[in-house]
């Protein structure tokens, strides 16, 4: 059986009129159904585009240059605009981090939720409300009666996203893709979410994508991980193996940031400088200005190798 | 530990309510003889809290628990409704005639939002070379030099300061932010959230700045944070605040490994650890309550798993659990 998600070589790049950034750049990953895999990178490091680039939402100046994304066996490239609304919102959907963002603000929450309950099923008003309150109280909403007739405005900003995140998963897709959802929202609240989102996933097989800065969720929620940096994976593989054994310097050097891994009221070791301008990169490991085991050769980029059958790895001096 | 010199900076009892102005229907209505109830917010409740010489104190709540309002109660930019802000020992009224400008320059703040609080009209030079200027600890035509030193001692180059904030990064913009409280000389800052915009990497830079600065000039700071892990690294001692009032103090190390608060072991449970792998999160239940209608008795009581009936209708006082350890649970008293 095919994996639920294939990308292969995947280029998504923005032609604007100061150059071509290319803000995602050669990027391959897979994932297999229930599974969860958390993309890890800080800002401007291509991971929300990887995901927009999955769901078809990369607008004008950008767009995918290359590769190739299979969902299920689908090639995402053959579909034309019907096939991707029949695809968006049901099989495969996205959940954002800015909940205010994402639901209309004059819109009671059931016009919104059986608005994508019947754009997709041939079923009645009725119908399509038993299954918006069902989902509701599955994302650990309490009276889920009254909350359907309130308008988003009435609600915390946790409860919002809980909305969001049961008006993308009310058709039960087998894919979806959160983009930090959680960022904006307190710990307490934080724990809540991704308690809800690893239960629905191990139940319902639903693939995950995870999109966040923090490497602390994405050890205690994903499976597997992938390392962005300036567009590219450095480096991939079993959530176990990439933070205990870091190869890619990058990794080691965002692993030791976090304040909770260092001795208190000592400094924190800390990777220097500030990632590149999407617009300046050139051909080499674009890490190599901030690496402490950068050489002559990493100018040349480095090919992306295989450590173990689970882990990939693009660096030319890896830890060992 | 006893200290004999004075703490730096003590609030006794302070509070803080927010109310609406009545509206125009509402004046009338009062005028006709209604009594319209009033929405006031408790955003901070008889707080006390000390912050000696060089120390610095970590508080940490979540949104809406008061942890900025009492920031800039303590900044100065926000008058508190009761109680007593101390300097040296001494009110802070009494610091406001001409002679103690200096000591009221001692305490400056430093904000979360590092696109939001520098003006983007202003060039580097002026944003941080201003307040020293009006205030006159360096003359007109020192600023320059001034402003390079400043910069060089917060890790920027002093070639940016023709500059305007678009410039910069997010990291860069922080680093301005700090060297404009550093440049009139204060003694403790108030941090409030100030690293919690930024990417990992550039965290451990800003937090490693706070850590020298510290060292270097013998700085205090109130940090606030909600992130428990940045306030464990940087801190000596903790204060937790929930809905307004605090409801455990501890020194660091004692708070992290005995903490006595069910909503600070909560807290603690709840940070996200590269160690813990698929763990299975055990969240406490709902959300924090609206500061306009505050739950009776102990605030955290209909999220606590052990709360009794006591907890319902009597606010519990913080008491000493340990040698400067305070805690406000009723379950010390069983």
């Amino acid at each position: 059986m095919s994996a639920l998600l294939e990308i292969e070589g995947l280029r998504t790049h923005f032609f604007t009129r100061a150059g071509v950034v290319k803000a995602v750049d050669d990027v391959s990953l897979r994932l297999e159904r229930g599974r969860i895999l958390g993309l890890v990178g800080e800002s401007g490091s291509g991971k929300s585009m990887t995901g927009y680039s999955i769901m078809g939402l990369v607008d004008e100046p950008g767009r995918i240059v290359s590769g190739r994304i299979e969902v299920a066996g689908t090639d995402l490239a053959t579909l034309d605009e019907p096939a991707w609304r029949r695809l968006r919102g049901n099989r495969v959907s996205m959940i954002f981090q800015d909940p205010m963002m994402t639901l209309n603000p004059v819109l009671r929450i059931d016009t919104q939720m059986v608005e994508a309950v019947r754009a997709h099923n041939n079923v009645s008003r009725r119908e399509a409300l038993d299954r918006c309150r069902a989902q509701l109280s599955r994302v650990g909403i309490a009276s889920p009666d009254e909350r359907l007739r309130a308008y988003p405005h009435q609600f915390s900003g946790g409860m919002r996203q809980r909305v969001a995140i049961a008006i993308a998963l009310v058709n039960h897709p087998d894919l979806v893709i959160a983009d930090e959802p959680t960022t904006a929202l307190d710990v307490t609240i934080q724990g809540q979410i991704l308690f809800e989102m690893q239960k629905l996933c191990r139940e319902s097989g639903t693939g995950l994508i995870w999109i966040t800065h923090d490497l602390s969720v994405v050890a205690g929620l994903a499976d597997d991980v992938c390392v962005m940096y300036a567009g590219r994976i450095v480096e991939s593989g079993t959530v176990d193996e990439v933070l205990d054994h870091p190869m890619h310097p990058y990794t080691r050097g965002l692993l030791d940031s976090i304040p909770g891994r260092n001795v208190p009221g000592r400094p924190l070791s800390q990777i220097p400088g500030m990632a590149p301008s999407p617009q300046d990169l050139d051909q080499g490991c674009a890490f190599r200005v901030r690496c402490p085991r950068a050489r002559e050769d990493c100018r040349v980029a480095p090919a992306t190798t295989r450590p173990t059958s689970q882990r990939t790895l693009r660096c030319g001096h890896p830890l060992p | 530990m006893i200290t004999s010199s004075l703490p730096l900076v003590e609030l006794r009892s302070v509070s803080k309510r927010f109310s609406r102005p009545a509206g125009v229907a509402a004046r009338i209505a009062h005028r006709l003889g209604a009594s319209a109830p009033q929405g006031t917010v408790h955003a901070v409740e008889a707080v006390d809290l000390r912050v000696d010489q060089s120390e610095v104190v970590g508080l940490v709540g979540e949104s809406g628990c008061g942890k900025s309002t009492l920031g800039r109660m303590v900044a100065r930019i926000l008058e508190p409704t009761s109680g007593e802000r101390l300097w040296k020992g001494r009110p802070y009224e009494e610091y406001e005639h001409e002679a103690a400008r200096s000591e009221r320059l001692a305490i400056q703040m430093i904000f979360q939002d590092p696109y939001a609080s520098l003006n983007p009209r202003m060039r580097v030079a002026d944003i941080v070379g201003e307040a020293p200027v009006v205030h006159g600890l360096v003359s007109r035509a020192q600023r320059d030099e001034y402003v390079a030193d400043t910069l060089g001692r917060v890790g920027l180059d002093p070639s940016i300061m023709r500059r305007f904030p678009h410039q910069f990064s997010g990291g860069q913009r922080s680093r301005i932010g700090i060297a404009r409280a550093l440049a009139v000389r204060p003694r403790f800052l108030v941090c409030d959230e100030a690293v919690a915009a930024l990417d990992v990497s550039i965290q451990a830079q800003v937090l490693n700045l706070f850590i020298r600065l510290r060292e270097e000039l013998g700085l205090a700071y109130l940090f606030i944070s909600h992130d428990l892990g940045v306030i464990r690294h940087v801190s000596d001692a903790v204060v937790v605040m929930y809905l307004g009032r605090v409801v455990e103090s501890a020194p660091v190390a004692e708070l992290y490994a005995h903490p006595n608060h069910p909503y600070t072991k909560a807290l603690i449970l709840e940070v996200p650890d590269v160690a813990a792998r698929r763990r299975r999160y055990t969240p406490i239940r709902g959300e924090i309550p609206s500061p306009l209608a505050p739950p009776t008795g102990c605030h955290f009581h209909p999220r606590c798993p052990r709360a009794f009936e006591r907890c319902r209708q009597e606010a519990p006082a913080l008491r000493e659990v340990a040698p400067g350890h305070a805690s406000a649970c009723h379950l010390n008293d069983s």
